[in-house]
């Protein structure tokens, strides 16, 4: 179905296959078997039935496999005994849909704290979108914790409010003098009900919810969102569009990137670093503003293309940006890797090994720092990365240090494909008309963000409208690494460990 | 080391003027009606708690911006602090999530009087994209009163600054 901007076919990466609700556990294990990527799962509620979706990967080859159930309430086999992350995922479902996932060992509830009840399923179509309960929400309790017990052993938790400017979430540590023996991460804070609220938009109304489920990777949250409504429509996107997608994917890449490295400084009290790289950040948001006209580039992104156009002397002022970016990134980074006291606090500090990282299906430059090699512009090449050819920095030891490093090559790479993107820019049209999909029609969008891949999953319902969106944020996965990579760290290098992943609540609360 | 310091040097101190934006009042202007208003009414500090209750996380990118060597709120009087008993002012982006509604509430409380509120953004405003569901309380001023809005989706830096000084003008005594 997938078709190249120029008319021919690319190689079709996508499968479907529905299998029995009774062999959906047999899924897992044929597919832990043969080592595929197990990369998210959603339900959807048609016609009082649920449908179940699991989306496999391998060498860049996505399978969705899908069951359909006889009621609302089914019970399958749970798939966390072959890959531990679906438990998330599968607890995610039981609150929203009141699915059972048999075999499942941990079956506390997940997103739901206490703004509906457990005998409530939101997501179900019966629901109303408003609620049933107008009643301001108690504080969440009485979620069982681990507890860790033994003298000296005490108990850390933190928020939901954070000290900083920063997204709601709680975090629940044990420890002992300065060792953090266990950390559980409880997220569910900043769940608004996306889903919910996707359901009867028109395609541009998703594509402005997309670029708000987290708005810090709103260009490739509203390009994979736009991606599944144009496989759905049929629709082939101009390659000018596709070509001025990827900028705005890799400048959101850069100005994060800078950032984050920034604040990973600022974490470790090394202030000079902070500040440069809080400068150089600005300098991008302040060209976005002018090229694309908002400074994070929300809305540029739009069904069937993009827009506004790049201005006339936009290539090259990308061009002259990337030249200052690079001369200062030159002397920044050596800085940096020369500064042993900084170095110090970044290496061995949060070490996330290579088997833990694939067990966890971890994605993004969390999983590249760790050795997981992948990266979809380089191994499910979508346009226009199909005719680029996309370096992916690697590194092996999963620290810190090692996080920082890989991002800062990113930007080396980002700039790159920057310059060869604005150099060989096509002319024509930045946008094509929408034309209406059929109703059922659905589509699945697979985009490389900055924190990793981004899936999302469109299914039209009549006239034009959204029945069912779920948009996979790579931080569901990298939020389970956190608990992971702290053990055994100290309590102090908590704030530099989980700025290193910087998992977004919003994406994964939804 | 001396590479370092070297670049301490040729960079040098870049908080500066910003831009003039179309048909209103540029950055340091801003600023200095920010910091005399500041000193006159806050005796020379105004300390921030930023609570996010719901936010894409927009809204908190800019408002850390704030403190980015570009714009350097600091230098106005104006600090963020982490504790609600500390502060003047509650900057709250939405759309307060229901699962937020509590905590939000006790940061309030928490505060001291005289208390300023303003709510952050369009999501802050009138629940933006998200609106009123299951799991959205929608505006801010829906779970606590509210003195001032700033809209924008996120506002800009320039934008928060225009925003907490039209709000310290209309709801402190001069």
């Amino acid at each position: 179905m997938a078709v190249r901007a120029s008319g021919q076919p690319v190689r079709v990466s996508q499968y479907r296959l529905s299998v029995a609700p009774e062999e959906w556990g047999r899924v897992a294990e044929e597919a832990a078997h043969v080592g595929l990527r197990w990369g998210g799962l959603w339900a959807e509620d048609r016609d009082a039935r649920i449908e179940l979706t699991v989306v496999l990967e391998q060498c860049g080859i996505y399978l969705m496999v899908r069951t359909r159930t006889t009621d609302l309430a089914p019970s399958v086999a749970s798939h966390t005994a072959y890959y531990p992350a679906a438990g998330r995922f599968e607890r995610r479902l039981t609150d929203l849909f009141g699915i059972t996932f048999r075999g499942q060992a941990d079956s506390r509830r997940w997103i739901r704290h206490l703004a509906w009840s457990e005998n409530e399923f939101p997501l179900r179509k019966a629901y109303s979108l408003v609620g049933h309960d107008g009643a301001a929400v108690r504080p969440d309790s009485g979620y069982p914790f681990l507890e860790a017990q033994g003298a000296g052993v005490y108990e850390i938790p933190v928020g939901p409010i954070h000290a900083g400017i920063i997204e709601p979430g709680h975090f629940r540590f044990q420890a002992v003098g300065e060792s953090i023996l266990n950390l559980e991460v409880r997220l569910g804070y900043v769940h608004k009900g996306i889903e919910k609220t996707a359901e009867g938009r028109d395609p541009d109304g998703l594509a402005r919810l997309a670029g708000r489920v987290s708005g810090d990777a709103t260009v490739a949250h509203t390009w994979a969102a736009c991606m599944a409504m144009e496989r759905a429509a049929g629709i082939e996107v101009p390659v000018r569009a596709l070509a001025l997608r990827a900028i705005l994917a890799e400048r959101e890449r850069i100005s994060n990137h800078l950032g984050d490295i920034g604040s990973i400084c600022g974490d470790v009290g090394f202030a000079f670093g902070q500040y440069q790289f809080g400068r150089l950040r600005e300098r991008c948001l302040r060209l976005h503003a002018e090229l694309f006209g908002h400074r994070l580039a929300m809305d540029t992104v739009v069904p069937g293309g993009v827009q506004p156009d790049l201005p006339t002397d936009g290539a090259h002022r990308l061009l002259e940006d990337g030249i200052e970016l690079r001369q200062e990134l030159e002397e920044l980074n050596a800085i940096l890797s020369e500064n042993s006291s900084l170095q110090d606090r970044w290496c061995m500090t949060g070490i996330l090994p290579t088997e833990t990282a694939r067990m966890l299906g971890v994605l993004g430059y969390v999983a590249r720092a760790s050795g997981v090699d992948f990266d979809l512009r380089r191994d499910v090449p979508y346009a226009p990365y199909d005719t680029l050819k996309v370096r992916v920095p690697i590194a092996t030891v999963g620290d810190v240090a090692a996080r920082v490093r890989v991002r800062q090559e990113e930007i080396d790479v980002a700039l790159g494909l920057i310059d060869e993107l604005v150099s060989v820019l096509p002319g024509g049209p930045c946008r094509v008309p929408w034309s209406v999909p059929a109703s059922d029609a659905e589509g699945l969008g697979c985009v490389e963000g900055w924190r990793g891949e981004h899936l999302a999953y469109v299914r039209f319902g009549p006239d034009n409208t959204i029945a069912r969106y779920y948009p996979r944020d790579p931080s569901v996965f990298n939020w389970q690494a956190l608990e992971k990579l702290i053990i055994g760290n100290i309590v102090p290098d908590f704030p530099v460990c989980n700025k290193s992943l910087n998992g977004s609540y919003s994406g994964h609360d939804l | 080391m001396f590479r370092l310091l070297n670049k301490i040097h040729r960079v040098g101190g870049v908080s500066e003027p910003l831009v003039q934006e179309s048909g209103g009042l540029a950055f340091e202007a801003v600023g200095a009606r920010l910091r005399e208003a500041v000193g006159q009414r806050f005796r020379g500090s105004l300390a921030i708690r930023e609570v996010d209750a719901g936010s894409c996380n927009g809204c908190e990118l800019e408002i850390h911006a704030l403190n980015n060597v570009y714009y350097s709120i600091e230098r106005y009087g104006i600090h963020f602090v982490a504790s609600p008993r500390h502060a003047d002012l509650l900057l709250v982006t939405g759309p307060v999530s229901r699962h937020m509604q509590a905590a939000l509430l006790s940061a309030y409380v928490a505060m001291p009087e005289p208390k300023l509120v303003l709510a952050i953004g369009n999501c802050g405003a009138d629940g933006g994209e998200f609106g009123t569901s299951y799991a959205s309380c929608g505006a801010v001023q829906n779970v606590i009163p509210v003195d001032g809005i700033i809209r924008g989706c996120p506002p800009t830096p320039l934008a928060l600054m225009r925003g907490i000084l039209s709000l310290i003008d209309r709801k402190t005594p001069g």
